[in-house]
């Protein structure tokens, strides 16, 4: 058997130590453009900041893939599939023969058209070598616009903002981080980072960069306002690099199409990651969820069912913990759902910048949004998961000190007398 | 592998076990050292949950599939497939709270003096957990099920 996988990020890991559960031996070859071992990529804002080095991103150790038996094509782009020939075609000319193949590409920045785009000083946010462009700016450029006021915007701003360049972030939505989390976050989260000393500018867009001589000058926003600054950061969301399955019959939505097993269309080709559209567990539906820990999994999952095992995935949850300037932030689930049929609930100490909020339907829990104290939220995490009913204790979820204790006793039981 | 359960019919809350966990953690190994002499305290990597007469002691579970492993961003949080203990890789951990969000036991949290998480270590250079031997009723059984 042999194992092929493209990309080397989280769910390339989650594959090989998957892979690595069920068959102990046959080669596993990683393939991937970006030229590093993996690293833990939401560690770059932390790395920008200057709150580590660049040692510490590396998220396993140095003889890992010696360990694993797994061969390394690093800085080497697969540049086609070719399904019925069970071969990957590489940059530098080769054909990579597979039994089992597993897509794992991640997402792509999108780029919308904007004048003056094209040229030095407009930078993405999303790998190493985007951190190593922003850190030639430092204490040259004193201001930049960031263009999205999502998770990649604002932790990228904060960044930025530590090594001492004045940032204004421009988002079109009313609110700052309206994907992951809801107003009243954003709204906690968007007067903490202004007191910190952000400029943060809602219901607004960039419609063009002013260039002089090629260099960035300002941007000018939809409703005629200008700002000076010498860079731009495009940070408003990621798409899945579908490039490489496009013209094959791998199906496709936005994401590479995937079954419970996390196969595609086609048969011992998988996919997982910032890639793949995979069953959300809340919305019953297949979907893209670009966060770390669904990656890891789906990856883990491919690679067992690549190896064999005919396990089921159960699907994803998007869950992010972030922290803004000493505030920790947790959503999990359904955040900030439409419609009638949910319950939610929330507690609100805007003096305090405290703020919890669950949401149920028909007495399962589906989300919730922690700000300011988030200890043990994991356990909301185990109780959206497990679907556990939370009529007989819902009042308790609302409490910071909420705890196994709160749950009824055989629940409780459950999870801690048993192997877990 | 062998773990520690905890039988709640018979836990007082008496909070032995928080006790000892701290001073097995603690540079001195003494019980009056660590509660007095040391700076900043070691914390306890259990925690007893207590209301009414309902008690128990919670501590990370050392699962087979761990959603702290696959949710650490930095790789700080490794499962040893051999001695089946999820280890927690001080150097390697940014506080990102990612595993608190993960652990459905709530079994981890913020160290209090560093930007870290801690959680329970099984003991494993000792031959029972310091918490389970500290118990004076047999609240926390350490065996394999």
């Amino acid at each position: 058997m042999e194992y092929v996988i493209i990309g080397s990020g989280v769910a390339a890991i989650g594959a090989v130590e998957g892979i690595r559960q069920w068959d102990a031996t046959s080669p596993i070859t990683i393939v991937s453009a970006e030229p590093y071992k993996v690293y833990g990529r939401p560690l770059i804002s932390h790395l920008l900041a200057g709150k580590i080095r660049e040692a510490d991103i590396f998220y396993r150790s140095d003889n890992y893939y010696d360990l694993k038996g797994v061969k390394l094509l690093l800085g080497t782009r697969a540049v086609q599939i070719l399904p019925d020939k069970r071969k990957v075609a590489l940059s530098d000319g080769r054909m990579l023969p597979f039994d089992r193949l597993l897509i794992a590409t991640g997402g792509i920045p999108f780029m919308p058209p904007l004048p003056g785009r094209d040229g030095p000083d407009v930078y993405t946010f999303t790998t190493l070598d985007d951190v190593r462009k922003l850190e030639a700016l430092i204490g040259k450029a004193k201001k930049i616009v960031v263009i999205g006021g999502g998770l990649i915007g604002l932790k990228v701003s904060e960044s930025l903002h530590d090594r001492g360049i004045r940032v204004t972030v421009v988002e079109l939505a009313d609110r700052i981080l309206s994907t992951a989390f809801d107003p009243i976050a954003g709204e906690i989260i968007g007067k903490h980072l202004t007191e910190m000393g952000m400029e943060i500018i809602l219901q607004n867009s960039v419609t063009e960069i002013v260039r002089e001589n090629g260099h960035i000058r300002a941007v000018i926003m939809s409703d005629g306002t200008r700002r000076d600054c010498e860079a731009v950061v495009i940070a408003i969301g990621v798409v899945p690099d579908i490039s490489l399955v496009e013209g094959t019959e791998i199906k496709t939505n936005r994401g590479i199409l995937t079954d419970d097993f996390m196969e595609t269309s086609v048969s011992g080709i998988y996919a997982a990651g910032d890639v793949a559209e995979v069953y959300d567990l809340l919305l019953g539906q297949r979907r893209v969820t670009p966060i770390w820990p669904a990656a890891y999994l789906q990856g883990q999952y491919a690679g067992s069912n690549m190896a064999g095992a005919k396990i089921a995935y159960r699907g994803s949850i998007p869950m992010n913990s972030i922290e803004f300037y000493g505030i920790p932030t947790v959503s999990i689930g359904l955040s900030n759902p439409a419609g009638e049929n949910y319950e939610v609930r929330h507690v609100y100490l805007p003096e305090k910048k405290l703020y919890r909020k669950i949401v149920l339907k028909d007495n399962i829990l589906m989300g919730a949004v922690l700000v300011g104290r988030i200890q043990r939220a994991g356990i909301l995490t185990g109780l959206i998961l497990n679907r556990i009913d939370c009529g007989s204790f819902q009042e308790e979820l609302l409490k910071d000190d909420f705890g196994l204790i709160n749950l009824p006793v055989e629940v409780r039981k459950k999870m801690l007398t048993t192997n877990p | 592998m062998k773990r520690v359960y905890p039988r709640e019919e018979v836990c007082i809350g008496c909070h032995l076990c928080e006790i000892a966990c701290i001073v097995e953690h603690s540079a001195s190994k003494d019980i009056i050292r660590a509660f007095k002499a040391e700076v900043p305290r070691p914390t306890a990597r259990n925690l007893v949950e207590e209301e009414g007469p309902v008690s128990f002691s919670v501590s990370c579970r050392h699962c087979n599939d761990p959603p702290c492993v696959q949710s650490c961003i930095s790789g700080a949080m490794v499962k040893d497939y051999q001695s089946g203990v999820v280890r927690h890789l001080e150097g390697k951990c940014m506080g990102c709270w990612s595993c608190i969000m993960a652990c459905p036991y709530g079994a981890i949290r913020k160290n209090p003096v560093r930007k870290t998480v801690i959680k329970c270590d099984l003991c494993l250079e000792r031959p029972i957990p310091a918490c389970v031997e500290a118990c004076p009723n047999r609240a926390l059984i350490f065996e394999e099920r």
